[in-house]
Order: C-alpha cells, then structure tokens, then sequence
C-alpha cells in the first residue's frame, strides 16, 4: 500500500508529494506518474436510517481543481460531501454501499483517522476552538506529532490561508476575539496545517458578509495548485466564479456534471437549466 | 322594572361588573399576597437559621474567639473546646472522597456523554441519580458491616505492604478511620459528580467535536483535548458541588471514621469530623458552654457549605451559558 | 500504519475502555447495594417485623412497628407544612414575582437546600425544642419540613414556567381572572410535574437521619400525639447498626431493605411516571 500511496507514511513524506504537485500544476499537462484524478465516487447510495438519500452517485474529483456541488436545500449535497470524508461516521444509524477512492485507494479499507488527515473539511459556521489562534492551527500537527517547528508550520499555514498579516502580532489571543471572516480563515489555515491532499469546504461563506466572501473565493484561486478542493454552495454565482467543474444534485441524484463553462451556458438537462436560471431552488 | 327577567339596564350592568371587577382584582390581590408570604418564608427562615446559629454560639465565641480554630483540644469536663480536628477530620475524609471520585465521575462522565448511544447514556444516568437517592444511613450500615471489615483484613494490610512508607499509610488497621470514611462519601458523592459533568460535556457544541475529528483526531483525542477543556469550569463546579455535600455528610460518616478527636497524618488513623461530633454529641450535651461550642461547628459547617455551593452553582452557570452561546468563551 | 499512529490508537481504545469501567463502577454500585441489602435483609424481615413494638433492651425478638408509625407521622407533617409554602411559593415565582424578590427567593433555596441537613436539625432544637424543653415528634415534623420546602418550590416554579403561554391566554381570554387562570388551568397542567416533585422530595426526606437525632429523638414505644419523641426508620436504623446486640444489627438490615425498597421504589415511579409526558399534552 505504501508504493501506491506514498502518503501514507508519517507527515515527513509530505515532500514525497510534491513532486507530483508540481507536475500537476500547469493544466494542460498530464504527467505519466501523477494521477489526473484524485477522488472518485462510484454509484455511491447513502441511506439516513431508512432514508434514501443519495442515489448512484458518481463523480470525480480533478487533482488540484475546484469542483463545486451545487443544488437546492436538502438535494444531498452536504451529504455527499461529508462521505469523502467519512465525517458521515459520527452520526448513528447511517449506511454507505458503492466505492469512494483516493488516488485509486477505496476510503472505507482506510483508517479513518489517516484518511481525515489527508481529506481536510472546512465548515459552514466557523468552528474555532476556544484556545489561543496559535494552538488552534498547532493541534493537528501536535496529534500527528508534528517533528520540525511549530512556529514556522503555523506562519506557513496562516499565510496559505491569507491570515498572517492580520494575526501575526497575536497568535496567543483566543480565537473568539477575530470577527467570523477571520474566524472561518483560520479554520481553513487549521484544515491547512496538517497538509491534506484534498480540502472539502461545506458552504465556507453562507455565514460571512460579501468582502469576507469575497477574500475566501480569492484564497480558493490561490490554493488549488497545492490542493484539490470541493466546494459545496447554493451560490450559484460563487460556484461560476470559484469552480473547473460542477455537479448539480436534486433529490439525492447526480442530474449533471460538467465543466463549470458547459453548465452554466450550455446545460445539457432541463432540470439543470431550470435550477440555474432561478425557476426553483 | 318592566324589562324581561334576565336582562338587566346598562346601569345596573355597569353597576354589577364593576363590583365584579373590583372583587376580582380583589381576589387577585389575596392570592399575590398569600404567595408572595409562602414564598419570603425562605428567606425568612434562612435569616432565622443563621440567626439562631449565630445566636447559639455566642458564649462560644466569646470564651475562644479566632482561637477556637487553632486548638485541637475537646475537653467537655474541663469547659475546653477547640474546633481543629473535627475541621482536619472533615477536610482529610473529602479530600479522599474527592480523589476517589472526581476521576472515577468525571471518567463515567465522558463515556456517557461521548461514547455512549443516547439511550443508555440516559438509562445509565437514571440509575446513577438512584445511587444519589439512597439514605445516609444505609451507606454507613454498608460501611459498618461490609467495608470496615474488609478494610480491617484486606485492603488496609495490603496498602501497609505496598505503600506503608508513606505515612499515610501506618499505624494499625482497625478497619475504621478517615479512609474508610473517605471511601464510603466517595460513592455517595461519585453520582453528582457525574450527573453534572455529564451536563456540561453534552453542553459543548457538536460542531467542536466535528472541527476535531475532521483534522484526523481520534474520538480519545477530539475529547480529551477539545470537548473537556471547553466544559472544564462546569466540571470544577461538579468538584465543588461534591465536595460541599461531603462535608456535610453525617451518618455514614459517624458510622465509620472512630469518632476519635485525633489529628493524625495516617488514614488508618481513626478521626472526627464535625458532622459526626454534632450528631453524637449534641443530644446529651451538659452545660450552655458545651451546646454552643457545638453549635458554633454547626455555624462554621453552614459557612463553609455555602460558599462552596455559591461558588459550583456560578462555574456551572458559566458553562452552560458559554455552551449556548450566551457568553464568550 | 506508522509508529506513531499505532500508538495514538492504542491510547484511544485504552482510555475510552477505561472511561467504560469507571461508568461500570459507579452503576454497579447501586445494584450490589440492592441485592446485599435484599439478601441480608430480606432472611430477617417478618410480619412481626412491622407490627411488633420493640423487645426490651438486650432481649431478642420484637418489631418496629413504632419505627414505620413514626417515619409515617413525621412525613405527614413535613407534607402538611412543607408541601403548602413550597406550592404556593412557587407559584409566587413563576406568576407573580417581578426581578429581585424571585431572584432572592431562588437563590436563598438553593442555598437552604445545600445546607448539610444536621445543620438543619441544630436550627430546629433552637427553635422547638428549646422553648419546649422536650424532644417532639413535632420539632422533627418541622425539621423535615424545612428541608421540603425549598426542593417543592423550585420544582413547582420549573414547571410552572414550562405551561405555555398559549395555555394562560386562551384562559384570560375567556376572562378568567389572575388567580382562577392560575388554579383552574395553570396548575392542573403543571400537576403531574409538581406531584412528582412532592413525592422526590418526601422520599428523600423518609431518609433522612441527622436532623431528627436531637428533634423527634427516639422511643423505644408507642408515642400518641405530636408532643412526644418518636422513633422512626432512620433512627433505629442508625441506632441498632451501632448497638451491641447481634439481634439489633439483624434488625437494622431488616429496617433498612424496608427504607431503601421504599425510597428507591418512589423515586423508580415517580421518575419513570414523569417522563412520559406532562399533563397538558393529554389533553
């Protein structure tokens, strides 16, 4: 398992990757070793209890892109996001059947605690613990046990996550004491920290006003050549701006997936055109 | 008046309902009154309770003054009293309680809260608030016959071989003592320990655990050094809430401590504790000197209880107002 | 799997087996309780048990029926004085109160309620007893009333506060007035909540041994009226526990799978009764 997935070895192997990061970085390159896609779904079926609520589901997730699932309230999207992380885990009486790969590995085979240490998530209300803004971008490299310096990994992370210049002179104040734009750029600097492959954002900037948005959606531009990203969103305008690919749900189903350009010009379904243009939803 | 029976003028109307009115507003005012007098009985006999303590003990406290705290002598023949062991003895018999049982409650806590499904935490909870409701008095008989016995030939020799260098563990084992008393409190506080600190971890937002548990934390983890740091103040509140119900504990407490009046730095030792000293002392009581160095302990008791459960019910309140967002944490 | 992670692993199922064992303890507790209880007990328990008078001091045999009497007797007078002030206090805080006078109200039960019920005891000797001159089972009755009331009054104003507004203004509209709203619709629909907490806090009081060392005292007979000392449950308990007689100890375990099977089978009713479901939603 360690020749196909080099990351699974401790965070120290986060240099073996590179490699394949930087190989992926100009899109119209595709280089023999590196996989061109990251994460893929297979007829995936999620069940809530006796609740149907995703139906063959299948998608794929492109390396060091941004795809956007978008679609009404309760369409499933949230769902489907939560099970590339398998955070569907933490609820009782929940059943997955159909496969979900990274980088050609099924999840579910996985130890969980590895996986989520590589498939990040950034949530919808900004969820800061109630410590200093230093200790909440340093806990998950204490739990990994992080060996190199903590100051340094913590400045590479804010910096990723744009949040640096405002924080530098008070990593030790609590988190509480930033205002919510901040508060959500920290979470993604502490998503950032423990380096994963792929970040899940669940509706990052439902909570936050249009400058804090509009900061993030810029922060999303500047992290896709080091990251893959999933964004789920029910802006429409965000998902056109922000995405390379987009897939629309409703009811549980996968209606469309296609590049972000082709959707929002030219859909191919009727439902599709009918969700964008604003006749329902 | 040649108008049909039941209908009545508008004079006479306005005339009835304004009586009417008036006796209700009347009746109103009765009731608001008959409550409000039930309700400031309270506060009336918590003004006459502290009075009559205070009252009591004045001889007391005019013979020994501060110094009634310093000295460990209890000599009712000669007229002598000092308060000092019965306040070590009921200092050093919750402070065992307490170690015993904060770990072992806040531990039941955690499985409770984060481990557990919903309804067996609560069946689970429901038998531990029916361990709160068992009498005194029958801890101190299961005290009297099984534990100070099992003390006097197991456990206490036992410690003596492993830990007998300390000197909190020497001396002869009589099976009774600030140990077994100890213990016997720790089970009888262990339930509101856990009942609160149950409390206060499920009071800990779900998005906290999430946030954890998505950067690759374990579930020991996410709850070790997440959900119980942020409920940590609830949980020294639980401390507090423990320890003002130990020290108030009586009967189980004079079942098995020796009622001794020794300071001694083994827990084998047999000691005293002021609830104990007030429950066998004060019904044959000779003399106003003696009753009112009693019920001078009763007051330092009263004192000392209430300034703990002020203090557990403030941290608690904290916590639960943090956790639903009502104050910042 | 790394070192490291094999390690965090095994830390996570260690600590959370040993939050489970600390969760066994603490529940297992109670049954064993129970059952040594049962099983000590229950071989001494007879009819005489709970009709015969103590035997004389040092003689085997005899019963506790003064014991039970006495437990009955002072129930009825914490009951006749608690229950009332706490009911209608409570129903000062919940529809009446303004924001100081409740505020006080409540803190100072609390307050009462954590005060160590020996305490409690000492307070009722200095105001009964010792204007008396005699120990009575009335000086108990009010001893234990005083730790009733403020555990009734905040039970009865928590659910108070729970009846809907809904409830209280369809009663104003009909033009009910204040206190006819209060006990025609308010109450009964609050009474299922409020009785249970009557009957927890009577259960808990049943038990309760310090204050009535140096009120009701003791009596190894029958005691008519209220005027005299009684013995009760508790009492005996204690007292036959710490006597030198095999006989007594064998009786003070019959004595109290009696108080504990009494205590435990209230609050067992009286909790499983409550959760399902408050009065008004019946209706």
């Amino acid at each position: 398992m360690d020749a196909a997935f080099p990351l699974m070895a401790n965070s120290g192997a986060a240099a073996a990757s590179s490699s394949a990061r930087i190989a992926a970085t100009t899109p119209a390159m595709t280089t023999s070793g590196a996989n061109t896609l990251r994460m893929k779904v297979s007829k995936l079926n999620f069940y809530y209890g006796n609740n149907h609520a995703l139906h063959n589901v299948s998608l794929d997730v492109a390396t060091n892109r941004v795809t956007a699932l978008i679609g009404p309230s309760g369409c499933g999207k949230s769902t489907l996001l939560r099970t590339l992380n398998r955070m569907h885990e933490t609820l009782r009486h929940t059943r997955l059947e159909g496969e979900i790969a990274l980088d050609g590995v099924n999840i579910l085979s996985l130890d969980v605690t590895s996986l989520r240490r590589l498939v990040g998530m950034v949530f919808q209300k900004p969820n800061p613990f109630p410590k200093s803004i230093f200790e909440n971008v340093a806990y998950g490299l204490r739990i990994n046990g992080y060996k190199g310096s903590l100051d340094d990994a913590v400045e590479k992370s804010l910096k990723r996550a744009a949040l640096w210049d405002e924080v530098k002179d008070k990593l030790s104040k609590s988190a509480y004491a930033l205002s919510g734009g901040q508060q959500q750029r920290l979470c993604i600097a502490r998503a950032l920290a423990v380096d994963p492959e792929v970040l899940l954002l669940d509706e990052p900037c439902s909570a936050l006003d249009p400058v804090n948005t509009a900061k993030i959606e810029e922060l999303l531009f500047e992290l896709k050549p080091t990251c893959t990203l999933v964004i789920v969103t029910h802006n429409m305008q965000q998902a056109a701006r922000v995405s390379d690919s987009t897939a629309f749900l409703l009811n549980g189903e996968l209606i469309e997936f296609s590049p972000t350009r082709t959707m929002f010009t030219t859909p191919s379904d009727p439902r599709t055109e009918a969700y964008i243009t604003g006749r329902f939803g | 008046m040649a108008t049909t029976p039941n209908a009545a003028t508008p004079s006479e109307l306005s005339l009835n309902s304004r009586a009417w009115f008036r006796r209700i507003r009347g009746a109103d005012e009765i009731a608001h009154l008959i409550t409000f007098i039930a309700a400031a009985s309270i506060l009336l006999i918590t003004v006459l309770l502290v009075y009559q303590l205070w009252v009591n003990s004045a001889e007391a406290r005019a013979k020994f003054g501060w110094g009634f705290f310093a000295t460990s002598t209890w000599d009712p023949v000669a007229g002598d009293f000092g308060a000092l062991t019965f306040i070590y003895g009921t200092l050093v018999t919750s402070a065992v309680a307490l170690v015993i049982a904060v770990p072992l409650g806040v531990g039941a806590a955690i499985f409770l809260a984060e481990l557990a499904p919903p309804k067996l935490s609560a069946s689970l909870t429901f038998v531990s608030d029916l361990l709160a409701a068992v009498p005194s008095v029958i801890y101190g008989l299961l005290g009297v016959f099984l534990l100070v016995p099992l003390m006097r030939t197991t456990i206490q020799p036992a410690l003596k071989k492993t830990l007998g260098f300390l000197p909190l563990f020497r001396g002869p084992a009589y099976g009774i003592g600030f140990l077994t008393a100890g213990i016997v409190l720790a089970i009888m506080v262990v339930p509101f320990v856990l009942s609160v600190s149950r409390e206060v971890l499920l009071a800990v937002p779900r998005d906290q655990r999430e946030a954890a548990l998505a950067l690759g934390a374990t579930k020991w983890e996410s709850t070790w050094k997440v959900v119980v740091p942020a409920a940590r103040i609830g949980i020294f509140g639980s401390v507090f809430l423990a320890l003002a119900r130990a020290l108030g504990e009586t009967m189980a407490v004079t079942m098995v401590v020796g009622n001794n009046p020794k300071i001694s730095a083994s827990l084998f030792s047999p000691g005293y504790s002021i609830a104990a000293v007030l429950a066998n002392e004060f019904s044959e009581a000779t003399g106003n000197l003696y009753l009112s160095a009693l019920i001078e302990l009763g007051l330092v008791l009263f004192l000392l209880t209430f300034i703990l459960n002020g203090l557990a019910r403030l941290l608690i309140l904290v916590t639960t107002a943090r956790g639903s967002g009502v104050l910042p944490s | 799997m790394s070192a490291r992670l094999i390690w965090r692993k095994s830390l996570n199922a260690f600590m959370l087996s040993l939050t489970g064992i600390c969760t066994l303890l603490t529940v297992s507790a109670l049954f064993f309780i129970l059952g040594y209880l049962i099983w000590n007990g229950g071989k001494d328990l007879s009819w005489s048990f709970f009709t015969h008078l103590p035997a004389p001091v040092g003689e085997e045999g005899g019963g506790m029926a003064n014991a039970i009497l006495g437990t009955l007797k002072l129930l009825a007078l914490a009951a006749l004085f608690g229950v009332p002030v706490g009911l209608l206090g409570g129903v000062y805080l919940a529809e009446f109160g303004g924001r100081t006078v409740p505020f006080l109200v409540r803190y100072t039960a609390d307050l009462l309620n954590g005060v160590p019920s020996i305490v409690i005891g000492i307070f009722a000797y200095a105001l009964v007893v010792m204007p008396m001159h005699h120990f009575s089972t009335l000086a108990g009755g009010i001893a234990l009333a005083i730790m009733v009331i403020p555990t009734v009054l905040r039970n009865t104003e928590s659910f108070l506060r729970d009846v809907p507004r809904a409830l209280r203004e369809g009663s104003f509209a009909l033009g009910a007035n204040k206190w006819r709203m209060i006990a025609t619709v308010v109450l009964p629909a609050a009474s299922r909540g409020i009785l249970t907490g009557v009957l927890l806090a009577l259960a808990r009081v049943a038990g309760e041994t310090a204050p009535l060392l140096f009120t009701a005292f003791g009596n190894r007979y029958w005691s008519p009226g209220l005027m005299q000392p009684t013995s009760s449950l508790p009492v005996i308990i204690y007292t036959y526990a710490t006597g030198p007689y095999e006989d007594w100890h064998k009786q003070a375990w019959a004595a109290g799978l009696v108080l504990l099977g009494l205590v435990l089978l209230t609050n067992i009713t009286v909790r499983a009764f409550l959760s399902r479901g408050s009065s008004y939603e019946r209706i």
